[in-house]
């Protein structure tokens, strides 16, 4: 059973598929290579969100689907929940 | 891939070469005014369908071309074997007739006007008849897979979305679009957020830039006519809760179900038909019944629906073939579900894999199988308004 997904090799985030609980090994699975990955989870990341897999500095790129989906506002450690606190469009 | 080379499927060849996987004689109302006729009509005459609808008055300009264009291309879509068309008046009514009868099936008008109502439904019933007859007697043959036409769009879209069902489409497509199949997806402000990248997506860079000119008129139209700020809706606060971020997020999401590799070979006006194989834009609202009722009016004659959360759709006339990677959805709505890929978020399935069995359940759908939302009689026919009547 694994507990986040990872679309493309050159994402930097993974998307939980189940609830994964902070200070957990969680275990994760690269949907184009079937590559493994395992990520020590710092926080609490509900299903459907996103967990990362590198460590991310203010402006950097979070890279989903292959392609930029937006900005880093705050600093973010592996394992840490990225979401609309840390993470922002672009666009507006 | 290889079990799955050169698939062949049983449907039925029309007059004009198409192929369609339905065998349907439809009571076409011309107008709002002529549904009841078309209802008593498909009542009585077992075997044929009536689509009321709630227009065909008073149009004009653009609007009444694609109010035209929609219809006709209604009746003329393959998995439509014959028609009877009513209206209140001969000119409009006999409109429509003669745009169906170019495709050589059989077709027939009636109009209320100096006969009645009591009238009209007796003669158009004789002619019913005789149409279901003779269609029943019709058989299906062996057909390339690439034959079927296959339009995508997805509803009620969640994180699951993002993730399994509409990359288990767009596997499925580029399999599809590898073969040589016709295929189209749409939703152009759905695309927002992903624009410049679906662009890059067009086979050649004009073919891009027509997509650009369509993208930038449907933001117009919603700027135009908005009364706040999108920015706050999009995504949406269901969107957000679910997991997703910003409306890049949302839309790379949107875009996955036309896989990562197929090209787009041309951008058509609504329920425009292809002219060649491949992948082709649709402009289409993202509301389901509109956008799935403009490409069974282009000739689409099976639609890939994959959903989150559960919207439950379907179609008069092109089946709708529905699928969901939300194990919840999969058990709370099964009846409306006809391919679980839940698996795929357990690690369970690989979209290769998922791919392949979306393509199993076309083949067995072109065979006769009937989708989820055909046994549940769901037949949402919207017509696309683009203003007020005059």
């Amino acid at each position: 059973m694994i507990q986040f997904l990872v679309h493309e090799e050159a994402d930097n985030v993974g998307v939980a598929t189940v609830d994964i609980k902070a200070g957990e090994t969680a275990k994760g699975l690269y949907m184009d290579s079937q590559k493994k990955v395992q990520v020590k989870a710092q926080q609490d990341i509900p299903l459907g969100h996103k967990i990362a897999l590198v460590k991310f500095k203010k402006d950097d790129s979070v890279i989903k689907y292959g392609h930029d989906i937006g900005r880093i506002v705050a600093d973010i450690k592996v394992g840490e929940h990225v979401h609309i606190h840390n993470l922002k469009t672009r666009r507006w | 891939m290889a079990k799955l080379k050169n698939p062949k499927v049983f449907a039925y060849r029309r007059e004009n070469g198409r192929v369609g996987i339905r065998n349907h004689v439809v009571i076409l109302p011309l107008d709002d005014l002529s549904n009841s006729a078309c209802e008593k009509v498909a009542y009585n005459v077992k075997g044929t369908k009536a689509i009321p609808h709630a227009y065909g008055r008073l149009q004009f300009g653009k609007d009444l071309e694609l109010f035209f264009r929609t219809m006709i291309g209604t009746g003329a879509n393959p998995n439509v074997a014959a028609v009877v068309v009513i209206g209140i008046e001969p000119d409009w009514t006999n409109r429509i007739v003669e745009g169906i009868a170019k495709t050589g099936k059989p077709v027939a008008g009636f109009s209320i006007e100096r006969f009645g109502e009591f009238k009209t439904v007796e003669m158009a019933c004789w002619k019913a008849k005789e149409f279901v007859q003779w269609a029943s007697e019709l058989r299906r043959e062996s057909v390339d897979l690439k034959e079927i036409w296959v339009s995508v769009k997805c509803g009620e879209s969640d994180t699951t979305s993002g993730l399994a069902s509409n990359p288990t489409v767009g596997n499925a497509i580029e399999k599809l679009v590898a073969m040589g199949a016709t295929t189209s997806f749409g939703e152009t402000s759905e695309i927002t957020g992903a624009e410049m990248v679906c662009k890059e997506r067009a086979a050649n860079r004009k073919v891009g830039e027509q997509f650009m000119a369509t993208f930038n008129a449907y933001q117009k139209m919603i700027d135009d006519n908005k009364t706040d700020d999108l920015s706050g809706s999009q995504p949406t606060k269901g969107n957000i809760r679910g997991g997703l971020t910003t409306i890049e997020e949302k839309a790379f999401g949107n875009l996955q179900k036309i896989g990562k590799k197929a090209n787009y070979v041309g951008v058509l006006d609504k329920a425009e038909a292809p002219t060649g194989p491949g992948l082709w834009f649709m402009d289409t609202s993202s509301a389901a019944a509109e956008a799935v009722t403009l490409w069974a009016a282009a000739g689409f004659v099976a639609h890939f629906f994959p959903t989150g959360q559960g919207n439950i759709i379907g179609n008069p006339i092109e089946p709708v073939i529905k699928l969901t990677a939300n194990p919840l959805t999969a058990k709370t709505m099964s009846e409306h579900v006809d391919y679980d890929c839940s698996a795929i978020l357990r690690g369970e399935m690989t979209l290769d894999q998922s791919g392949d069995n979306l393509l199993q359940m076309l083949i067995r759908t072109c065979n006769g199988r009937l989708t989820a939302q055909e046994v549940l009689g769901h037949e949402e026919f919207v017509l696309t308004k683009l203003y007020e009547s005059a």
